[in-house]
């Protein structure tokens, strides 16, 4: 083995311990006691407990002053139905806009584009404010709905941008010879454009759903705890008697499942070849 | 009457007008090849035809109704593209079923006009082949049996043969032009190898200038071009354009006199030069200044005294071995075939002035 060889494997290495460290501890908090994380030095052999998950799902906080109600497991369904609501509608939209401006040239189709991505750029807390304004009069506050229609910022611009570039990528002439088969333009869309970019589509609605999944600052201010995903609801877990880390650990870990598991599911559309060679270059 | 009829087309990118008031008319099941060098709008033309792009002028009809106002969809015209343009997601099988989808034919009926197409080309045992598990003289019929299954008003081929390897494309010129006859297509065939024109080709139309030069049999086309720069452009190794120089009824040659009529040029093809190696009444002392044997052909650069160039060409196994040196020749010319085109314009001149 060359030398190079040796450098970069130690190199990754101390890049994974960077990074998965974290993860790996949080991992272990989560099946310890408050008196076990809380201990000094921090040591990694301990009785495990499911305590924390227990809590968890009972959605009953017990501190030293007496018992809470949290209601994490409906943190965890609001997050699940405000990502995957707000990735769909953004799909719906999206691809077909992204189609859109990497096909056809027409007037501000540019400059559209750029507002579309522009809104990435204004920091959520210059415009919470004339949105709650508005949410409340609209009676949109505090619902799914408004959520989901605010959470367009987020994934809105992503998805477009990300899957109109792998658009540009098909050869026109396979969708031309798709439409001199007979068939029309809309067709021509769905059953040659949309399979041919779906890789960049499941990789823009991934990305877009982790930027839902992670959103904090919208859902604080718009929705009450009735619709608050688990970036809000974890705040519950800093009470008047002190922090429960072994809850916030656990609580972490089950908002991490989802993404994960889907991060894993849309691995292998990820990968598939985009063009698979139909056009000699 | 013309079945495909094309009538001052314009099409112009940017600022460079591609095609300016193109004409063209084209019978039922006639095979016409266009011709012309890179970047002079042949795949612009077929473009036009088939719907992908709109011209800013003309008009394009067949069978006598135009054809502008329908989309792609509707033209009823089929198009195999130069980089074939396979679906990659669909197999083989799928890719030639397209056009019988879209006319909503039953499922037997597109399994058998597929099937029969398949084994016509000769790809029946690859139907299941993804695209890319196609070579790419498989893709190639992939792509010509999508564009004939279900046999198109018009055919246009983009170069079909240009991506494939020489074997494919020596078999494919033999065969597409009795496969195409067969399904009795009317066909525009876009190229620029003018073997592949004069071997396909009905006829042959030479687009030059966002317009087609000359029209005619490939032939005609060879034998009588209208100007130098077709008469270039077919050929190989090119035609011999000579300046000449007309005196007392005798026009000079690369410094020699020969009796004939007043000529201000003449074109003359390598294959109507004869080279000897002893002096010769009626013949240009030369240089040999090399020779490139081309399997059957045997091609000569020739240097005259004056210091034009010209070139021979002749049948590989000829008695006399010219050799690789350079050598003292003598070339007679066969100025019963010369061609005379004029110097200024380079149109050609009719034969009677010269």
């Amino acid at each position: 083995m060359s030398f190079g060889r040796i450098l970069r494997g130690i190199l990754l290495t101390l890049v994974g311990l960077f990074f998965l460290f974290p993860l790996v501890w949080v991992g272990l908090m989560s099946f310890m006691t408050n008196a076990d994380i809380l201990r000094s030095p921090p040591s990694i052999i301990f009785s495990p407990t499911l305590e924390n998950y227990a809590a968890l799902v009972a959605g009953e906080l017990s501190t030293n002053v007496g018992a809470l109600k949290i209601d994490y497991m409906q943190n965890l369904l609001n997050s699940l139905i405000l990502s995957a609501g707000s990735v769909v509608l953004s799909l719906l939209l999206g691809v077909p806009a992204a189609y859109a401006f990497a096909r056809f040239k027409f007037r501000l189709g540019e400059n559209m584009a750029f507002t579309m991505l522009s809104f990435r750029f204004a920091p959520p807390l210059l415009v919470l404010l004339p949105l709650q304004l508005y949410f409340q009069d609209l009676g949109l506050s505090d619902t799914y709905i408004g959520l989901i229609w605010v959470y367009q910022l987020i994934t809105l611009p992503l998805i477009l941008w990300i899957v109109r570039g792998y658009f540009e990528d098909i050869s026109e002439d396979i969708e031309n010879a798709y439409r001199l088969d007979g068939h029309s333009w809309l067709r021509t869309f769905l059953k040659i454009a949309v399979p041919l970019a779906r890789p960049g589509i499941a990789a823009a609605g991934l990305l877009a759903f982790i930027f839902a999944w992670n959103n904090f600052i919208f859902a604080l201010i718009l929705g009450s705890s009735s619709i608050q995903p688990v970036t809000v609801g974890a705040l519950a877990f800093i009470t008047a008697s002190g922090i429960n880390y072994g809850q916030i650990a656990a609580a972490l870990v089950l908002s991490i499942l989802p993404t994960l598991a889907l991060a894993l599911y849309a691995q292998r559309y990820l990968v598939e070849g985009l063009s698979l060679g139909a056009v000699k270059g | 009457m013309a079945f495909l009829d094309i009538a001052g087309i314009a099409k112009s990118f940017g600022k460079s007008r591609i095609l300016d008031g193109l004409d063209l008319s084209v019978g039922k099941g006639e095979f016409t090849v266009v011709f012309g060098p890179s970047g002079a709008g042949k795949t612009v033309l077929l473009r036009l035809i088939a719907g992908i792009l709109q011209p800013e002028a003309g008009d394009i009809r067949i069978g006598g109704t135009s054809i502008l106002s329908q989309g792609p969809e509707a033209r009823d015209v089929g198009m195999a593209f130069q980089n074939f343009a396979l679906y990659p997601h669909m197999p083989a099988f799928e890719n030639i079923a397209s056009p019988l989808r879209a006319r909503r034919t039953t499922e037997p009926e597109i399994r058998r006009r597929v099937h029969e197409v398949a084994e016509l080309l000769r790809i029946g045992h690859v139907l299941d082949h993804l695209p890319k598990q196609l070579s790419n003289g498989q893709k190639q019929r992939t792509a010509l049996a999508r564009s004939l299954v279900c046999s198109p008003s018009v055919i246009l081929l983009d170069d079909p043969l240009r991506n494939v390897d020489a074997k494919i494309r020596y078999e494919m010129r033999q065969e597409l032009p009795r496969l195409l006859r067969a399904v009795g297509a009317t066909v525009l065939y876009v190229t620029q190898d003018y073997k592949e024109a004069m071997a396909l080709g009905d006829r042959v139309g030479v687009l030059l200038d966002g317009r087609f030069r000359q029209i005619d049999t490939p032939a005609g086309i060879y034998g009588a071009p209208d100007d130098t720069r077709i008469a270039r452009l077919f050929g190989d190794p090119p035609i011999n354009l000579i300046e000449t120089a007309a005196r007392d009824g005798r026009i000079t040659i690369a410094g020699t006199a020969f009796p004939a009529g007043a000529a201000p040029g003449a074109g003359l093809r390598p294959e109507d030069v004869e080279v000897r190696f002893e002096p010769a009444e009626d013949a240009v002392p030369v240089d040999l200044e090399a020779v490139t044997p081309l399997n059957v052909r045997t091609v000569m650069l020739l240097r005259a005294a004056d210091g034009t160039e010209i070139l021979a060409s002749r049948p590989e196994d000829q008695g006399d071995d010219p050799g690789r040196g350079r050598r003292r020749a003598w070339a007679r010319l066969d100025l019963g075939r010369a061609l005379y085109f004029d110097r200024d314009t380079g149109a050609r001149l009719p034969a009677a002035t010269a």
